[in-house]
């Protein structure tokens, strides 16, 4: 029954980081490019969030959804600024640049609030154990899980059927043909830093609310973890990177629940080293071989 | 003629350095530089081998690994151990730093330098979380709280290190071998089709560079009274990534300079920790946008002075960047 506990926080915690790792596995279908400041987004957002509730009071939904809009804009501009003129660079230069807008968002925030760590209002969300056949559940975990599932539903929806989808989809396959079609990449490329980033707010809110206290430092192991979890599914495909958010969240799980927690963030590293070094396209991705 | 010149720069650069080190030697023994300076001067020469260790990495073999820290954390550890709990010497303890970190080079640089570009940093970030993860459970070495160490860094010790990994480094990119980790750096498929041994010689890299990431990290270890697993996390890899990246990705002596600049410019700025990394990410961010090969590009200092002469570290003509 314990096992199947820790299943349930296992997957609230993976809904978290499949919501980022979204984010993470878009920009890189579309611009080839780790996203290192998409952490930094997602602290970003749970920073939001927790000032819309504490200082305008706001209920969840609505301070959600504004995390959601400003980290949308702070994905754009973060695009814009350092990601675009680098468009057609070096590979390494681009990746060295993300690092860097990753350090300037964390050390800004510290030098704008201090580094000291801030506790979310508890009681956001209704929280309740709801008993069932033995095991406890919080419904907090069923929220979050209902949130992130709602969420990636209308993300499916906006890249299957909608017009800014479909453009995304056909940057992601081939970008020059796609502009020979009339796509603009430019704003393509935007739309997906948006709807990216906007997913990684809301993960920011929801991570707030389960966990309670947030700090600006904290963008950076989630972030990576959702690197691995996208990694884990294969990198640039959208239910992969589902997938490997949640997966990634049960393996943590069990690992705290055989009582090996101080390993946790190195179990994440190892799976994501080993699925690199045997399967380096991931779980969902098909293994293509490199033109000369 | 020219073998006289050659011989004749050699002995040059013999004399001058023993000039400097004693120059040097005499300002701590004579305590014109005091405790605060010495530290710095330490500071700066274990932060340059760690420099020109990455820079055979990224800048010569173009293998874009951005967990040193881990590199670093194995040496001093390993050091640590060496002089603390088993009671050896102090050289000796370097070295075995070296050599534990050259393994864990090893382990690390076989199965993952398979992968390329934006997978080798994010597998190379990963295992230098593990290696902190690592030492943060071990109880013999402290754990969290981290492990004593005393303080036997001297002059002496940090000169001749800084000395022979310069040595090493520049000797080894003039040779056969560095021309197969240039080649590697402007084109894999090529090279390879060339017939050159690829995976080799990344290995051969990626050990050389985390051996001299050990060695600084033997050095680091007893600069300091304690050493914590906090000490080597992203930030540490970060900052030595900075200043390769600052240089030149392929410049030896560009990595030198950056690693002096950035040490006297974070030594000034101590006091104001986020200020330094708000100055760190901005000049990262506008050095990529406005001139992404670098300080130096692939040149060296001294090719500034005499224009025939090859000074290692890559082509000359051009300063283009073709790293994957």
């Amino acid at each position: 029954m314990e096992i199947i506990q820790q299943l349930v926080n296992g997957i609230s915690l993976g809904s978290i980081y499949a919501l980022i790792a979204l984010g993470y596995t878009m920009v890189y279908g579309i611009v080839k490019l780790i996203n290192f400041a998409h952490g930094d987004v997602f602290m970003i957002g749970s920073f939001i969030g927790f000032y819309s509730i504490t200082f305008l009071h706001l209920g969840f939904f609505p301070a959600l959804i504004i995390s959601m809009v400003v980290c949308a804009i702070l994905g754009v501009v973060i695009e814009r600024i350092a990601y675009k003129p680098l468009r057609n660079a070096t590979r390494i230069a681009a990746l060295i640049t993300a690092i860097g807008v990753s350090l300037l968002i964390e050390y800004g925030m510290i030098y704008l609030r201090g580094a000291q760590p801030e506790a979310y209002p508890i009681n956001t969300l209704p929280s309740k154990s709801i008993h069932l056949l033995g095991i406890t559940i919080n419904s907090q975990s069923l929220f979050i899980l209902g949130i992130s599932i709602v969420l990636m539903i209308v993300l499916q929806f906006i890249v299957h059927k909608t017009k800014t989808g479909k453009a995304m989809r056909a940057v992601s396959h081939d970008a020059e043909a796609a502009k020979l079609m009339g796509i603009s990449v430019d704003r393509t490329i935007s739309a997906t830093f948006a709807i990216g980033s906007a997913l990684a707010g809301a993960a920011g809110v929801i991570f707030g609310t389960y966990y309670i206290k947030i700090e600006p430092l904290m963008g950076l192991i989630p972030g990576i973890k959702a690197f691995v979890a996208a990694v884990l599914g294969g990198i640039g495909i959208i239910p992969g990177a589902m997938v490997g958010g949640l997966l990634l969240g049960v393996i943590e799980s069990l690992v705290s629940a055989f009582g090996y927690s101080l390993w946790r963030d190195g179990v994440a590293f190892v799976v994501l080293i080993l699925i690199l070094i045997f399967r380096p396209s991931g779980l969902f991705g098909k293994n293509f071989k490199e033109k000369v | 003629m020219s073998i006289l010149k050659q011989s004749k720069g050699f002995w040059l650069s013999v004399i001058i350095s023993l000039v400097f080190f004693g120059v040097v030697q005499w300002l701590i023994s004579s305590e014109v530089l005091n405790s605060y300076y010495t530290n710095t001067l330490f500071t700066l020469s274990i932060n340059i081998i760690l420099a020109i260790s990455l820079h055979l990495i990224i800048g010569i073999t173009g293998q874009f690994s951005i967990g040193h820290a881990g590199f670093l954390a194995v040496g001093a550890y390993a050091s640590a151990i060496m002089t603390m709990k088993l009671e050896m010497p102090f050289p000796v303890a370097l070295i075995v730093g070296g050599i534990v970190a050259t393994i864990a080079g090893l382990i690390i640089g076989i199965p993952s330098l398979r992968l390329k570009g934006d997978y080798l940093a994010i597998a190379t970030l990963g295992f230098g979380e593990i290696v902190r993860i690592i030492f943060l459970n071990i109880d013999y070495v402290g754990g969290a709280s981290g492990m004593q160490v005393m303080n036997l860094t001297t002059w002496p010790w940090v000169y001749a290190c800084l000395l022979i990994s310069i040595i090493v480094i520049v000797n080894f990119t003039n040779s056969t071998h560095g021309r197969a980790c240039i080649s590697i750096r402007e084109n894999e498929i090529a090279s390879d089709a060339m017939g050159i041994n690829t995976t080799y010689y990344k290995v051969i890299a990626f050990a050389i560079g985390s051996f001299f990431a050990g060695v600084a990290g033997g050095l680091y270890a007893h600069n300091f009274y304690i050493i914590q697993p906090t000490n080597f996390g992203f930030l540490k890899s970060f900052d030595i990534l900075i200043f390769v990246v600052l240089g030149g990705l392929g410049s030896l002596s560009g990595a030198v300079i950056a690693a002096i600049i950035l040490t006297i410019v974070s030594t000034f700025l101590q006091d104001y920790a986020e200020t330094r990394m708000i100055i760190y990410s901005l000049v990262l961010i506008i050095m990529m946008l406005f001139r992404p090969q670098g300080l130096l590009g692939t040149r060296e200092i001294t090719s500034f002075f005499k224009k025939s002469k090859d000074a290692g570290g890559g082509t000359q003509n051009g300063n283009k960047q073709t790293t994957a």
